[in-house]
């Protein structure tokens, strides 16, 4: 199959952004296809300046190129005005690295990072000419597959989905490359369904054809493998250590604007600190930290090879690696760097010394910082265990302004269990505060708060909580908004509840809510993570018209004994730890990260034979929430955790 | 010291806009270890100044870019190897030259742009005639878009030459590189495209490509653009900010994916 570039470049003059398209970044590599290689087209369904620097497709694209059984190319989804061209003119889904037609490949690959894309998976597949359903396809069309954050719920994809990876990636690819290098040689053709039992058969893989789902009404009674041979439960696949995985070693320098358009470091790889709300922490257990040689390395031949000037050191609180102050300065202080470096770290730890660090590598461009306390109120921060005192973030905020940041970013979430009117006020007497203590520095000081709805996810301890309905999460920002109108100082922000409605019926579905998806994306609802095509109209209609409801799937509080659509898929953490997580949320007491406290036994490490790899012995410096300081400070130690536990240091 | 880059870009890159040519030459700087001057500020900047922006999906032999250098004696013959391997393939550095302090901005040098449109729509004939009528007027009102405002002036005087062309390569020019062979399956090959060649003035008012075409009529189709020559014109004489080598051009073509 050759290059469809010859019909795709006339195309370009007539679309937004045509670089979009081309390829040709550094990096990109143009792979030999032959019939004994198995050819995986990783696709982004995004819009290439989205998808271009997902780390995840980065490290996979690099991984299966190095192997002499496989080779990776990469798609992203064709924005709408390129899309209706295409089909215009019958140009199928394509390579940017080599132009070739998507259904040239043995293996669709798609990365879930967000459940509103669904439907772009949809409508990526269908433009790769391949049936959407997986009962239609044959022999001759790729396998799809799925990794990433959402899989953690495949259900809403599993009739569209041929095989799902469970967690890390790195290692499991390797292995289906094996399966179906195999069935791709073979001499006699084998059915399609003989290789997905086959793949059922590798650790991490979750082949939804190969189970049974039981129902009684609405509810889910069982569900259950099809043999004796594919697994009752799938576990995630774990790295344990990410000092074997120095990737992406050629990061793709992408030749028009993107999203997070700089070197990015990954320092980490998991989160113990254990906020409820949050998927990522809870599936990617237990941490793994990058010897701090090995970032400085990365960081060096990065900026060397790329000449970025600003690194982001990324993993889900990029402070809370042990000895990150010394990899800072270190980059800092490079003379090669020439102080022309700037470092960036997503997602601040909330205290003084991280303010400290921040300002000593922004040196320049220092305009805003954010901090996410996430609630209003220190009751409400125990019920999501976001242990963050007052006292932390008034330091982390007087720190801001006292070293000349003029503006300061506060992230929170509304619609959280057991949240009164008092909780959410307190996110406007937060910001006032904040502001107050701003200007004992600066007459301008500014804050703005920044207010988003709670989608409970699956497999975190909020999996059985109830969303709070759109009405009511409305009305809460209307309290907001009535607070902080006549607050000189503070800016309010808020995402639109509607679009967290959906995301809720994608991330708890069941297979039947598969169909919503089909109709939506059949009735053209693509993008649907863009607000300005965002259409909760064609997600009503396909919920009714498929005798679905909202209220069974996102607003109902589940009960402890049924059976959730995700339960045969483990991220390892026991239910009896994620119950009683959430009883303890209920109760409002936070638990401690179990990094530099005792375990308590999630599973995530002690199933699996795991444990937390640190670069450095010690808890990072001024280290607050998860090094037992600040429980004593912001509030009482929680009962619960003690009875649980005993907590030893008696800080 | 200033120093002038001329360069080219060929192939796949042309669908890259002005900004994103900037950047890619903001990180080509610092690979290669130039020690460029920056601008001062909350949000510093490399000093560099190109010339008039180049259409998306244009290509060119005759991009220039002048970048201060915080150092007095950089080997100035030497930056064309230095940079280009520091680019995007399809960006070549051509030629470089040292620039006296106080030389006036490219912007406010440059007269006109030579053009090679190949378009399809119309057959050689019909385009003659429609170059022909064109020529003929002593003036040719149009309203185009200009900053989102609709404005009507009289193009003719920025039309300083017009022709459908011989294939370039002809006349001893680099031209466009020959379409790819058409694969089986692959798109249905259209009545070839027509070469018309352009020199359009820049002042006071740039007339673009894409304008010219529609001033000649409805149905014409841009297959390729390629700028190949800037000019500045004073006092009768006419000269390039950096001439290219007899040899410089066609390899850079060669370079192109
Ligand atoms: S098993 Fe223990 S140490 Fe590991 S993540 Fe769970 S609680 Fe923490």
């Amino acid at each position: 199959m050759s290059s469809l570039w010859p019909r795709i470049e006339p195309l370009l003059a007539k679309v937004q952004k045509p670089a979009r398209y081309i390829g040709c970044e550094d990096g990109a590599q143009q792979p030999v296809h032959s019939p004994g290689t198995v050819s995986w087209l990783l696709v982004y369904p995004d819009a290439y300046e989205v998808g271009l620097p997902n780390q995840g497709l980065q490290i996979l694209y690099e991984i299966l190129n190095e192997r002499a059984d496989a080779l990776a190319e990469r798609a992203y989804a064709p924005w709408v005005d390129m899309e209706a061209l295409m089909r215009q003119r019958g140009v199928p889904l394509f390579s940017v690295d080599t132009h070739r037609p998507a259904g040239a490949f043995d293996m669709l690959a798609f990365n879930l990072s967000a459940e509103l894309v669904y439907t772009n998976v949809l409508n990526c597949i269908d433009l790769a000419g391949v049936p959407v359903r997986g009962a239609h396809r044959d022999q001759t069309h790729p396998l799809v597959v799925a990794g990433g954050h959402c899989t953690f719920n495949p259900e809403p994809l599993a009739d569209f989905v041929d095989l799902f990876v469970i967690g890390d990636g790195e290692e499991v690819a390797g292995e289906i490359t094996q399966v179906v290098g195999q069935w791709r040689s073979s001499p006699r053709p084998m059915p399609r369904q003989a290789v997905l039992r086959e793949l059922a058969h590798v650790a991490g893989v979750y082949v939804p054809s190969m189970y049974e789902v039981a129902y009684d009404g609405p509810r889910i009674v069982s569900v259950a493998p099809r043999y004796p041979d594919v697994p009752e439960r799938v576990e995630k696949r774990t790295i344990a250590d990410l000092a074997s995985w120095p990737y992406p070693k050629r990061q793709l320098v992408p030749l028009t604007e993107v999203v997070h358009d700089r070197l990015n470091v990954e320092i980490f790889r998991g989160c113990t600190r254990g906020c409820r709300f949050c998927q990522a922490g809870m599936i990617t257990r237990p941490v793994r930290e990058r010897p701090a040689e090995q970032v400085r390395r990365l960081v060096r031949e990065g900026l060397d090879r790329t000449g970025y000037d600003e690194v982001s050191l990324t993993s889900l609180s990029s402070a809370d690696y042990s000895g990150i102050d010394e990899v800072v300065a270190g980059i800092i202080g490079d003379p090669e760097c020439s102080g022309q470096v700037s470092v960036s770290l997503p997602s601040l730890r909330v205290d003084a010394f991280t303010v400290g660090i921040a300002t000593e590598i922004q040196k320049v461009r220092r305009t805003g910082l954010t901090f996410a306390p996430e609630a209003g109120t220190w009751r409400m921060r125990q019920v999501i265990n976001k242990l963050i005192s007052e006292e932390d973030l008034y330091g982390a905020v007087d720190g801001a302004f006292s070293q000349g940041w003029r503006r300061v970013k506060l992230y929170f979430l509304t619609g959280l269990p057991t949240e009164t009117d008092e909780d959410t006020l307190g996110i406007a007497e937060l910001a006032r505060q904040c502001v107050a203590v701003g200007r004992r520095h600066t007459r301008d000081a500014s804050v703005t708060a920044s207010v988003g709805g709670l989608v409970p996810k699956p497999q975190t301890p909020f999996q059985w909580f109830g969303q709070v309905p759109v009405a009511e999460m409305r009305r809460r920002i209307g309290l907001l908004r009535d607070a902080t109108r006549r607050e000189r100082g503070v800016a309010l922000r808020w995402h639109d509840p509607e679009a967290t409605l959906v995301e809720g019926l994608a991330s708890r579905g069941d297979r039947r809510v598969g169909a919503v998806i089909e109709d939506v994306w059949r009735g053209g609802g693509t993008f649907q993570e863009w607000s300005e095509r965002f259409d909760l109209g064609l997600w009503e209609q396909a919920v009714a018209a498929r005798g679905l409801s909202f209220d069974w799937y996102v607003h109902r509080h589940r009960e402890r004994e049924e059976v959730l659509p995700w339960a045969h898929v483990s991220a390892g953490l026991h239910q009896d730890f994620l119950w009683h997580d959430w009883q303890d949320a209920l109760a409002a007491s936070g638990v401690e990260d179990c990094r530099w406290t005792p375990c308590y036994d999630c599973g995530a490490c002690t199933g699996y034979g795991l444990e937390h790899v640190v670069a450095s012995p010690v808890p990072p410096a001024g280290g607050s929430q998860g090094t037992g300081q600040d429980l004593s400070r912001g509030g009482a130690v929680p009962v619960e955790l003690l009875h649980r536990r005993p907590l030893e240091a008696g800080v | 010291m200033r120093v002038r880059l001329r360069f080219g870009k060929l192939g796949k890159l042309r669908w890259t806009s002005h900004r994103d040519l900037a950047r890619m030459w903001e990180r080509a700087l610092r690979r290669a270890r130039l020690p460029v001057v920056y601008t001062g500020g909350f949000s510093p900047r490399p000093k560099l100044s190109f010339g008039l922006a180049l259409p998306t999906g244009a290509e060119s032999t005759c991009e220039y870019l002048d970048v201060e250098l915080d150092q007095p004696d950089v080997d100035v013959e030497g930056l064309p190897g230095l940079l280009t391997p520091a680019l995007p393939a399809g960006v070549d550095v051509l030629v470089a030259g040292g620039l006296e302090e106080r030389a006036p901005s490219l912007q406010q040098e440059v007269t006109s742009c030579q053009w090679e449109l190949e378009v399809t729509g119309w057959g050689p004939p019909e385009l003659e005639r429609a170059v022909g009528t064109v020529l003929q007027r002593s003036s040719l009102t149009v309203t185009r878009e200009r900053k989102g405002h609709a404005v009507t002036d009289d193009i003719r005087p920025a039309i300083l030459h017009l022709a459908v062309g011989v294939p370039s390569a002809a006349a001893g020019e680099p031209g466009p590189p020959p379409a790819p062979p058409a694969e089986e399956g692959e798109a249905t090959p259209g009545p070839a495209p027509v070469l018309l060649r352009a020199e359009l003035a820049t002042q006071p008012r740039g007339l673009r490509p894409a304008e010219l075409l529609c001033a000649l009529g409805p149905g014409l189709e841009e297959v390729r653009v390629r700028r190949t020559h800037q000019w500045i014109e004073r006092d009768g004489a006419r000269w390039e900010p950096l001439p290219l080598g007899a040899t410089d051009a066609p390899r850079a073509l060669e370079r192109v994916s």
